[in-house]
């Protein structure tokens, strides 16, 4: 066990991503997640890393589809306005089958909206970061701790999937402290024989491509892509359930809305309410499995977001409208008190009769 | 005489694959393919090469080198080949880009990556068009000059003015060679080659950012035959875009741009201090 | 019954940029930490940073924190004038505002709650611990709350106050030290 350290959620992201073997970090300065940059700008010409400011996010993330194609562990990180710039370079990764980590610390939108924390970006993040059919895992932490473990996890899962993995987070994880114990430093990597190194006269050439201008060929290639997609779906599925086994009202929630909804729920069985929390962990894949085995004993769902109401239908569909799904939340950077959602929680209560 | 071994005098550079291009009649991109294989050949560099392709007619360039490739978006090269070559400092990186891939929606790319004095080498192809997208409007196309996209002419009034590149990043200080060529004669192919290859060298010798530039034609998108395309190519384009050596620190006495940086700033006390 | 404040603790620092308000928050967090508590420190942050209000939310509980964003802080130091305006009708009934004497001339009324004054830059100032009074609040702050055990919050500034910077260690430490007597 090594030991807690006291870090915001921004610099234990960067010290993590180091661990999990990242030496190469392109940005671009944007409030609320400048630490990543000015942490990784500490430590990499230390530990024979590249730390680049890059002259734009649209330049950052193509740095990324380079530095995947070349068979590196990388990693860039942006806020929401900066991710909308990204959305090029992720579609690319995904059409050439390349790894790489982005996170987007989100603060309000639309437009340059406030500095503040938000979770206004689920859709974009599970629906569309960039055009063209394609997925990429979103992983959503909701403690310090959990941006340093998730992050570690996404180079695994990126080069095990060969896509770009998103972590999700907002100006609260970013900015706050709490105590986090780093993950060790990874020792051992998978081989990437596909990547553009320079073929050394050994092999015939590697070629990272997007190109297809043959439909018939691209819809192949789309297929088999599709088939990964599927199988992340069965096994990748991440969630943590919280009094959720006897729980008339599930509170599903995210990210940082999920503590406020966890106070929440604690207030609502203090006051009688069978109140409970379901917390998706990744966000694509949606864990519908847990959702749905929540279906015989709950009456009502509450989606609790930092928006004006995304994941509520991710909920809906998991749950295949069984029962009522409403969404309670505040956005534009406010964060929501946990009286707010007891107060949401207690009126669906009521309605449902529960 | 006949007992003699047969000699080959000329074949395809083995670091281009022996696949059909998918080029226009007379356009002069093949042409710059073979020289770039040619300098990789002759350099004995086809295993540590990587090239990046662009968006643009040279898109499925990956296809046509031996050497591994990387399909960049369009105007990304510059940003891509950053990464691959700090990813592999010892590789030989180029990119290979039109005018519209670099000069327009590439210019902060562009520039940024040779300010940056990335070791990478740019082969620019300069037509004055679109090519792929069917002949409209670029960054470099002359005053005048009908496009799809300036069926008047190039109108400087409302479209503003073409970019010279080379003449633009000379002032910058991570550049190291930029030359300005192009294909239209045996001599000036042999120029070409000679520039492509001191570039790849001066990249290897780790002296900054290269750049070779290649005024073309687009005889398909100007609407002429190749003859006349060269021949309008040589009254129009290469008075505007005059061929020449635009920097060379090597030839101006200095070991790599660091050093003709640091001279340059020499009365810049920041700048003469010691690294941390 | 007044409230255990080792079990649970809110806290709203409040000031100036500069006045080390994030730093003080720190010093709690950390003591929390190593006495083996639940901890968050939150700092607002973007414009209002620059030469304007700056405050932090620290929240020390021996339950898994929820909003680290606090609403209804237990206690609020408060280091300026405007944070004690913003700030005043906040604390929790029973709760505990901490304010610098020196420079906050105007202190508004209530009698549901404990208000602590301190002239902490001044005291800071006569014992030569200048830009030190964010740490003698500190040391008020834990003598009026108890909320962690004295060898934690003694090692929590040897934990955050970094080796190139340890000659601060020691005016850190008696300025502290001061807080928790006056």
């Amino acid at each position: 066990m090594g030991e807690k350290v006291l870090m915001k959620g921004n610099e234990a992201v960067a010290a993590s991503a180091v661990r999990a073997g990242c030496r190469y970090y392109f940005g671009y300065p944007i409030t609320p997640q400048t630490e990543v940059a000015a942490y990784m700008s500490k430590i990499m010409p230390k530990i024979g890393g590249t730390f680049l400011q890059a002259e734009s996010e649209i330049a950052a993330i193509n740095m990324l589809y380079g530095a995947g194609a070349a068979g590196a562990r990388a990693m860039t990180s942006s806020s929401s306005p900066g991710i909308s710039l990204k959305g090029e370079g992720i579609s690319y990764m995904a059409g050439a089958d390349l790894p790489g980590v982005i996170l987007n610390v989100e603060r309000g939108g639309p437009g340059l909206g406030s500095i503040q924390p938000s979770q206004q970006d689920y859709w974009q993040a599970t629906r569309a970061m960039g055009h063209g059919d394609s997925r990429h895992i979103v992983y959503a932490p909701n403690t310090v701790q959990e941006m340093a473990d998730l992050v570690y996890l996404a180079f695994d899962k990126a080069d095990e999937y060969l896509m770009p993995v998103v972590l999700l987070a907002d100006g609260l994880l970013g900015q706050m402290m709490e105590p986090v114990e780093l993950p060790p430093e990874k020792t051992e990597f998978p081989e990437k024989p596909w990547a553009t190194t320079g073929h050394h006269n050994k092999r015939p050439h590697n070629v990272a491509n997007s190109l297809y201008l043959q439909a018939d060929k691209l819809e192949a290639k789309l297929r088999e892509r599709y088939a990964r997609y599927e199988q992340i779906e069965k096994t990748e599925q991440r969630s943590e359930a919280f009094m959720v086994d006897d729980a008339d009202i599930v509170v599903v929630a995210f990210g940082a809305s999920a503590r406020i909804a966890r106070s929440a729920v604690v207030s609502a069985r203090a006051q009688g309410i069978k109140a409970g929390l379901l917390r998706p962990i990744t966000l694509w894949p949606f864990p519908n499995d847990s959702l749905e085995a929540t279906v015989p004993q709950a009456k009502a769902y509450l989606s609790v977001e930092m928006n004006m109401g995304q994941m509520v239908d991710d909920v809906r569909l998991a749950v295949h409208d069984a029962h009522p799904v409403r969404f309670y939340g505040r956005t534009g950077g406010v964060i929501p008190a946990p009286g707010e959602v007891l107060d949401a929680i207690a009126k669906l209560a009521q309605e449902v009769g529960a | 005489m006949a007992d003699k071994e047969p000699r080959i005098v000329f074949q395809r550079p083995k670091s281009l694959l022996p696949v059909q291009m998918h080029y226009c009649p007379g356009c002069p991109h093949g042409i710059v393919h073979r020289l770039i294989g040619e300098a990789i050949d002759k350099m004995g560099i086809e295993g540590t090469t990587v090239g990046v392709a662009p968006v643009g007619c040279a898109v499925m360039a990956y296809d046509y080198f031996a050497c591994d490739m990387i399909e960049a978006a369009h105007g990304r090269a510059p940003a891509v080949a950053t990464a691959v070559k700090r990813v592999h400092p010892e590789n030989i990186v180029f990119s290979y880009q039109g005018d519209g891939d670099l000069a327009s929606i590439g210019m902060a790319e562009t520039v940024h990556a040779a300010t940056r004095g990335e070791n990478i080498t740019v082969i620019f192809y300069n037509n004055a068009i679109y090519g792929m997208t069917g002949g409209q409007m670029a960054p470099t196309s002359l005053p005048h000059q009908v496009t799809q996209t300036s069926p008047y002419g190039r109108d400087v009034h409302t479209a503003g003015y073409p970019i010279r590149v080379c003449e633009l990043l000379k002032d910058l200080d991570g550049v190291a060679y930029l030359e300005r060529v192009t294909v239209d004669t045996p001599s000036h192919v042999r120029k070409a080659k000679r520039a492509i290859q001191k570039a790849f060298t001066y990249q290897q010798e780790k002296r900054g950012y290269t750049l070779i530039e290649i005024v073309g034609t687009c005889s398909t998108n100007w609407g002429m035959t190749p003859l006349e395309s060269m021949d309008w190519m040589r009254e129009n384009m290469l008075p505007y875009y005059p061929l020449g050596v635009y920097k060379d620190i090597v030839a101006e006495g200095y070991e790599n741009i660091h050093e003709a940086a640091k001279d340059r700033a020499k009365n810049v006390p920041i700048v003469m201090q010691e690294a941390n | 019954m007044p409230k255990d404040y080792s079990k649970d603790l809110k806290i709203i620092f409040a000031g100036f940029g500069g006045q080390g308000l994030l730093f003080a928050g720190k010093i709690v967090a950390q003591a929390g930490l190593l006495d083996g508590k639940e901890v968050s420190w939150l700092p607002s942050y973007g414009p209002e940073m620059r030469g304007g209000t700056c405050n932090c939310s620290v929240t020390v509980s021996t339950d898994p924190v929820g909003s680290p964003l606090v609403v209804e802080p237990d206690v609020v130091v408060a280091m300026n004038q405007p944070s004690v305006y913003k700030f005043i009708d906040a604390v929790v009934p029973g709760g505990l505002m901490i304010v610098d004497s020196t420079l906050v001339p105007d202190i508004p009324e209530r009698d549901d709650i404990a208000i602590v004054k301190v002239p902490s830059t001044q005291l800071a100032d006569e014992a030569g611990f200048k830009q030190l009074a964010n740490v003698i609040l500190t040391g008020k702050l834990y003598a009026e709350t108890k909320f962690c055990s004295k060898d934690a919050i003694d090692a929590a500034l040897t934990k955050i106050i970094p080796a190139r910077k340890a000659k601060l260690l020691e005016p850190n430490q008696k300025a502290l030290a001061m807080g928790m007597d006056l």
